[in-house]
């Protein structure tokens, strides 16, 4: 196990002990375990926390030191639970909703690089496979919604549904924005381009002037897709109840909410690796004082991706105590007459930075 | 992965095209064949990847599951009392329509059978496929690709059109 490039997953992959493949069983695992243990830390609790103290509470507090074994009693409360299924509900839809969800989530994963030595698949059609694979949680909300029977249920998956399928116009767009400085779609690659000695300065959103359009452009759409505020119409409390899972509880909305934070991540880590540069140090070498070189390396690559990942996660809670919910025709307004026409603007002017300029 | 198991799994996934395909036709339940429709998109982008044709593969995701798909189910959903209709599955036009399988089928086998084996490329492929398609869609194809691409731009501003057109029509609300 060296540190050259996907040491680690090329190591695991061929890892089958009496011709059992369970190095790719491990290596389909590790983002599992990843996304179960940070969604329920950083994810529940974390969001409790920050969302108290911005509001000037102190969040959970009772249980363990700080309220820091919540979470945990919560699984342990949700896992106990009856799992409920309403009688007029369309049993098979109601029950495997979820599951298409988490799924939909869980496969972006694979082409995430979470270190120079790891990344699920090295697919040279990484970016676009991650763009793509969002479609199928719009199939898992809406047999959620539809399978429910219930109004709000499927109003909350109708209206989800036509805001991912419209916000996806915008992200697709602005990610090609990095795609074309990088000139891949290789997610490994755009990573390694980004790669130097000074840092952050090598990092796409630095490296040309009008990359922090789509870069702002992304991050806005990615709120959107992952239905967060103040885009979160589709679960609006006051409105819709919850939304596509007003129907759900026990196992089955813990189910749900492990999708929710497992997209939360993906797009934050798709936005740092498009245009913070994934798991890249971003400390300059500064003369003798190699800063840059000391923070690189496949365990700080994985460091520094997550911590990336979670900035972006941390400002998505910050937006969402922050900002109150937009209308349906305004969230539709922001989509078709301010991100497409900024996205398309951006597009053109990128190519134009990427042909002539450097 | 030993060729054993690339076999198994081929025939896993296409067990999943074939069985959720004839879901999508057998199936009396409108919202269950479109459901149904997820897997069998699913298992042909799995047979393109087998395929080599990876980026072909996402493109089936990206098109068929999250605009095609989405659309039927959109559709589905907003249409009154579609659970209430039962779909007729039954075999009808017995005769005429086993005439036009076993004819079928013997064009299929018989082209099957009379070209001698595949014809593999004499070039090997280099490098990354999605380059190549880059390279080939702006330089030899350009002109289809252009052309897709207006009829793609009249399509929309049809749609808009026509989205407009009934919006003017209710002034007065």
């Amino acid at each position: 196990m060296g540190s050259s490039i996907n040491a680690w997953s090329d190591w695991m992959t061929g890892f089958n002990p009496m011709g059992i493949p369970l190095g790719l069983i491990i290596l389909a695992a590790i983002p599992l375990v990843f996304i179960a243990v940070y969604a329920l830390t950083y994810g529940v609790y974390g969001e409790r926390k920050i969302s108290a103290f911005m509001q000037d509470r102190l969040g959970p507090m009772e249980v363990g030191y700080w309220g820091i074994l919540q979470t945990l009693a919560d699984i342990l409360k949700l896992i106990q639970k009856e799992d409920v299924v309403p009688t007029s509900a369309d049993k098979f839809l109601f029950v495997i909703g979820p599951g298409i969800l988490f799924v939909g989530s869980f496969l972006a994963f694979a082409v995430l690089p979470f270190s120079p030595a790891f990344i699920g698949a090295n697919l040279n059609v990484g970016l676009f496979y991650a763009i793509g694979i969002v479609s199928i949680e719009v199939v898992g909300i809406l047999a959620a919604g539809w399978g429910s029977n219930n109004k709000w249920s499927l109003y909350g998956a109708v209206r989800s549904v036509a805001q991912i399928v419209s916000y996806e116009i915008p992200a697709a767009i602005a990610l090609l924005c990095g795609a074309m400085m990088a000139g891949t779609l290789d997610m490994q690659k755009i990573t390694m381009l980004q790669s130097g000695d000074f840092g952050f300065a090598h990092f796409y959103l630095f490296q040309s002037p009008i990359a922090w359009l789509p870069f702002l452009i992304y991050f806005i759409a990615s709120l959107a897709e992952v239905n967060r505020a103040p885009f979160d119409i589709p679960e609006a409390e006051s409105e819709l109840v919850a939304g596509y899972f007003t129907e759900y509880s026990g196992m089955k909305f813990a189910v749900i909410f492990l999708a929710e934070y497992g997209s939360m991540f993906m797009v934050s880590a798709i936005i740092s690796i498009v245009f913070l540069g994934g798991w890249n140090s971003p400390l300059p070498n500064i003369g003798g004082l190699a800063l840059n070189t000391w923070t690189s390396g496949p365990s700080w690559g994985a460091f520094w991706i997550i911590m990336k990942g979670f900035f972006f996660i941390f400002v998505q809670m910050w937006l969402r105590w922050t900002l109150p919910r937009l209308r349906v025709d305004q969230l539709m307004y922001l989509c078709w007459k301010v991100l497409t026409p900024f996205a398309f603007v951006s597009f053109v002017l990128t190519a134009i930075w990427v042909i002539y300029v450097p | 992965m030993s060729n054993q198991a690339y076999t198994i799994i081929f025939y896993l996934f296409a067990a999943i095209t074939v069985f959720s395909a004839a879901f999508v036709v057998f199936s009396r339940n409108v919202i269950y064949s479109a459901f149904s429709l997820l897997f069998t998109f699913f298992g042909a982008a799995a047979i393109y990847v087998f395929l080599s044709a990876d980026f072909i593969a996402v493109t089936q995701v990206v098109v068929y599951v999250g605009g095609i798909l989405v659309l039927l189910l959109f559709g589905v959903m907003f249409t009154n009392s579609i659970m209430q209709t039962d779909l007729k599955t039954d075999v009808l036009n017995m005769v005429p329509g086993t005439i036009l399988l076993v004819a079928t089928l013997t064009g299929i086998l018989y082209t099957f059978y009379s070209t001698h084996s595949w014809m593999p490329s004499t070039k090997q492929l280099q490098g990354s496929i999605v380059e190549r398609i880059g390279f080939e869609t702006m330089s030899g194809f350009v002109l289809p690709f252009e052309m897709a691409s207006i009829v793609l731009l009249v399509a929309l501003l049809g749609a808009a059109f026509l989205a407009r057109f009934e919006k003017q029509g209710n002034k007065e609300q």
